[in-house]
């Protein structure tokens, strides 16, 4: 073994970063230039995307008596401000954005990493039953999450869970689709050469995985987790139930207020706002990263 | 051989050849008791422990999260949908057998339920497939800032499902509200969202449109970039026209993925929850003042925490579960047909 013949495959690990490497190149030359009405088109679609979530920032800026009335505010008013304070004191979304943070960053750390580890085993490793355990951890995405809540309630009422953050953290601290999504990219961007290298060379597995998988499979663990934690984020059905307005969530704290928690539409909207405003962020500055990994997800999936 | 050592061990220098200092070696030694008989032979026995062993350590965490907090509840769900569980006295449970299947055949509320799910999964998945489509056909053109348009066209699914609804609902309110307005301009009287069942019905379904459109136009432009160029070329010399290539080439080489699509818009739709539940408002699990969109999973939640009859929920539940199984069988059988077809 030869310095020139490890450093070989080494220096490949940068090279999956340029994402999907199959993909044939022919096409970017032929595509069609798009004419003006594509655009005109695209215009609409982009201004329907978007006007929903202009508009709630119209409405949070307003009062709840000139939202009941014809017609409906076309611009900003003043009263931003002071409905985001009321929101954020009185509708718990301080808490609430504190707690979604501490919730979906958690569920997106433990999602990359044991989804890095499942996903370089079922890629990499040879082992029996893996491409029945493959199949068996894809199948488990057709599981709807409704069939789990009425045990996971009851478990939760007796290790006196409920309203802890743990409750709504542990269920999801996994993903099937992460497993797969690793898999899918470790298969094509982690060189067999190279584990083998460091086989040679004596290294246990778990050398090997910080050695050599980790940095391989960095690209898409930062894609994979931004896609957990705006799902974690926008989590519904389970923290409905496992959560109430002492100690919400984000999406807890908005189904209160849709309820009726407080009766004011401008201060909801201020809620609203409030609730997507960490995820919009991340989409303006990881929305090309965003994109990339559902796109890739997609082809792969 | 020794430089290549070094690369690897880079972070922990000094632990060269001495076993004991792997962090591998040091946790299968643990409690083994067998003595090493020779350093070599006690290092390739541990190798090839380590070998056999850590696939199934690096798949366990999912398995064991899944297997605790999925599939042993959904067991435990069939089991309680036997029993007659209720959220008020949770310690008092009593075998029901059937009872809650067959109180669940009988209501009206839940054959109503399913009806909605039908109706509106319908008219959310169908247009939403078909303009994501369109939309990913648009994307794939030569675009000036493509990336921007499609960040543009995804922003939606950054909203959760509480946000656009509460605002949705308020853009679909009886007066003051902006749809009616924009309608009035084009002639159209005040439509009732709230109350009317097509209305309600529309309005959830297109608070599900707006989220979900921009998601599968993305999942469509990837599968057209993947359509190798010269399939296009051939029909062009062949003379096909623009429409004509996106008619028999493109569509055809999405048919994968338009099935994918469908497979997984029809999952969602079955689970269909929070956009009716927070449309409805104060009494948002009834689905409406005639629940006229009260779909499964807001019935569900309705009975179990809600009525508080937990065990007809779980009952409810598998019924969802059985529901998708039978829409997956068709999916399939539909699939095959397909491809026989060809």
């Amino acid at each position: 073994m030869t310095t020139s013949e490890l450093t070989l495959p080494q220096d490949r690990v940068p090279v999956p970063a340029a994402r999907a490497p199959r993909r044939r190149v022919m096409g970017a030359g032929k595509q069609m230039h798009a004419g003006p009405l594509t655009y005109v088109v695209l215009v609409v679609f982009a201004l329907v995307s978007l006007a929903p979530l202009v508009w709630t920032a119209i409405a949070a800026s307003r009062t709840n008596t000139r939202l009941a009335e014809t017609p409906p505010p076309l611009w900003f008013g003043g009263n931003l401000f002071k409905n985001l304070q009321t929101a954020w004191d009185q509708a718990g979304m301080g808490t609430a954005m504190f707690n979604s943070t501490v919730v979906a960053g958690t569920i997106t750390i433990g999602t990359v990493l044991f989804s890095t580890l499942a996903g370089f085993a079922f890629a990499k490793l040879k082992f029996k039953f893996s491409s029945t355990l493959l199949l068996l951890t894809i199948g488990t995405m057709m599981i709807p999450p409704q069939l789990a809540v009425v045990p996971l309630y009851l478990w939760m009422a007796d290790l006196h869970w409920s309203n802890h953050l743990q409750t709504v953290i542990l269920p999801t601290l996994v993903s099937a689709f992460g497993t797969f999504f690793m898999r899918q990219y470790l298969v094509q961007a982690l060189p067999t050469e190279l584990i083998e290298a460091a086989r040679v060379d004596g290294a246990s597995s778990l050398r090997v995985v910080w050695h050599v998988v980790f940095p391989a499979a960095r690209p898409a663990m930062a894609v994979l987790g931004l896609l957990t934690f705006v799902m974690a984020w926008n989590d519904f059905l389970w923290p409905i139930i496992a959560l109430n307005q002492q100690n919400p969530t984000v999406q807890v704290a908005l189904n209160s207020l849709g309820t009726g928690y407080i009766p004011d539409q401008s201060v909801i909207m201020a809620g609203a706002l409030l609730g997507t405003l960490p995820l919009l962020i991340a989409f303006l500055l990881f929305g090309k990263q965003i994109v990339g990994g559902i796109m890739q997800g997609a082809v792969k999936g | 051989m020794s430089s290549s050592k070094q690369a690897l061990a880079h972070p922990a220098p000094g632990s060269g050849a001495a076993p004991g200092h792997q962090p591998g070696a040091a946790r299968g030694a643990g409690g083994r008791g067998t003595p090493p008989p020779g350093p070599s032979s006690w290092r390739s026995r541990l190798y090839r422990w380590d070998m056999k062993a850590s696939p199934y350590a690096f798949i366990s965490p999912f398995f064991i999260i899944f297997g605790a907090f999925g599939l042993i509840p959904l067991l435990y769900t069939a089991w309680y949908s036997l029993h007659n569980v209720q959220l008020s006295s949770l310690d008092h449970k009593s075998w029901a057998g059937l009872d809650n299947y067959r109180n669940l055949l009988s209501s009206d509320f839940f054959w109503n339920a399913l009806k909605n799910t039908f109706t509106i999964g319908l008219i959310s998945t169908v247009p939403q497939l078909l303009m994501a489509i369109g939309i990913a056909h648009l994307l794939n053109y030569r675009l000036r800032g493509s990336t921007v348009w499609r960040v543009v066209m995804l922003t939606p699914y950054a909203t959760s499902v509480a946000a656009a609804t509460l605002v949705f609902t308020l853009l679909y309110s009886w007066d003051g509200g902006m749809v009616n307005w924009l309608l009035h301009f084009v002639g159209v009287d005040p439509v009732n969202w709230r109350e009317s069942t097509w209305g309600s019905q529309f309005a959830v379904s297109s608070i599900v449109i707006w989220r979900w459109t921009g998601y599968n136009a993305l999942i469509y432009l990837a599968a057209m970039q993947a359509i190798p160029a010269d399939l296009y070329e051939s029909a062009a010399i062949d003379g096909a026209n623009r429409w004509q290539q996106f008619r028999h080439v493109t569509i055809p080489q999405l048919r994968p993925t338009i099935l994918f699509t469908v497979v997984v818009s029809t999952i969602g739709a079955t689970q269909l929850f929070g956009e009716p539940l927070l449309f409805g408002g104060v009494s948002g699990s009834k689905g409406g003042s005639e629940h006229q969109y009260q779909t499964l999973g807001l019935y569900m939640y309705d009975q179990g925490w809600i009525i508080g009859n937990l065990g007809k929920a779980s009952a409810i539940a598998w019924s969802m579960f059985l529901i998708l199984l039978i829409v997956a069988a068709i999916n399939l059988l539909f699939t095959r047909r397909l491809r026989k077809s060809q």
